[in-house]
């Protein structure tokens, strides 16, 4: 009681001046309202990794279920281009804790850059994620009607001499729910790039209109916390779809 | 009243009170540690070690998922109370899959 009272007295003769306009007056100070925003975006991020943590467990399941149609099924994934998307990835990731860092030391030029430099590496992960999606498209690994298993019954000359078993028809139809994984998770992590691309894109705009220069930067840090996560489910995504049964 | 909350602010993110900048040194270092860690899991993975490539590959990636946590994302700086709530995150996620694979990891129990 006696703290709201000593609070509305004190909001009475309150001078603007004395803080940033940004400062909301329900916070005592800058360092509280900084803490509550990455706390609330921290929240938000459990919700996410409980809900690709669902994926994961579904992933780990299933592979334990059919595992001879998920080492065969993985062993078409391109290991190149799934590298080349994790280098992209991290890459972005360092270009955004650097935007970051501009934003916190109130670096005009090098938020930016840092920006675009984000903005394109993520574009180029999307690139790169398309021509593997099309891949499976002109193999039939594509889960639904045009999905075909016939290249895991009858693996060609090329697959024979890599040391590819034939599997029997009905193990080999498993290799649908392999790639239905495989669809559901990357494409899951390809819309959470999608969104952040797109609140890049605004970010960008702002920022080239001088924003982010006055301290308040809470958007551009709790985005890279977002643009952070998203890299770290790929950090797993990868070696879990691409990696694990490589050597088998 | 707000006077007294300014002096121990329990919400206050640095202990010194001010917002700590991890500054471009740190984040080149993490940044050239991800990369090995991506080309040690890349090499790994041709490596024929039977059950263990999954445990390896795993592990570099909590590896590398943890720096990014603790310095892309500022945790090793932040209050007690981020470090918590990221805590909470990791073990709720580890309910998750151990309480699953529950049954898988007891099927064969005493069977080896």
């Amino acid at each position: 009681m006696s703290d709201s009272h000593a609070i509305a007295t004190a909001e009475a003769g309150h001078d603007h001046g004395e803080h940033p306009a940004y400062l909301r007056h329900h916070f005592v100070s800058l360092e509280q309202q900084q803490e509550t925003a990455s706390f609330g975006m921290w929240l938000f991020l459990l919700t996410e990794i409980m809900f690709f943590g669902g994926l994961f467990t579904a992933y780990l399941i299933y592979r334990n279920w059919y595992y001879p149609a998920f080492v065969a099924a993985s062993h078409t994934l391109n290991i190149f281009e799934g590298s080349l998307n994790t280098l992209i990835l991290i890459t972005s990731s360092f270009t955004m804790a650097m935007g970051v860092w501009c934003a916190e030391t109130k670096r005009r030029q090098g938020l930016i850059i840092s920006l675009i430099l984000t903005l394109i590496l993520g574009l180029g992960f999307l690139g790169v994620k398309a021509d593997e999606y099309h891949e499976k498209y002109v193999k039939h690994h594509i889960p639904g009607h045009t999905f075909s298993p016939q290249g895991f019954i009858h693996p060609d000359q090329e697959a024979l001499k890599g040391g590819e078993k034939p599997l029997a028809p009905d193990m080999a139809a498993k290799t649908e729910v392999y790639f239905s994984l495989y669809f559901a998770m990357t494409g899951m992590h390809a819309v959470h790039m999608i969104i952040g691309i797109a609140l890049l894109c605004g970010m960008l705009w702002k920022a080239t209109r001088g924003a982010y220069m006055d301290g308040n930067i809470a958007y551009v840090e709790n985005f890279g916390l977002y643009w952070h996560f998203v890299d770290i489910v790929w950090i797993f995504l990868f070696p879990l779809l691409y990696l694990i049964s490589r050597h088998q | 009243m707000s006077e007294q909350y300014k002096d121990r602010d329990p919400n206050s993110g640095h202990p010194d009170g001010e917002h700590h900048i991890v500054g471009p040194l740190t984040y080149l270092t993490i940044f050239g540690c991800l990369l090995v860690g991506t080309a040690l899991t890349i090499g790994a993975s041709y490596l024929e070690l039977g059950p263990w490539n999954p445990v390896l590959a795993i592990l570099i990636a909590v590896i590398k998922a943890t720096l990014v946590v603790l310095f892309f994302m500022h945790i090793k700086y932040s209050s007690k109370l981020m470090k918590l709530t990221v805590g909470a995150g990791v073990f709720t996620f580890l309910i998750l899959v151990g309480m699953s694979l529950s049954d898988y990891i007891s099927r064969a129990w005493g069977q080896w």
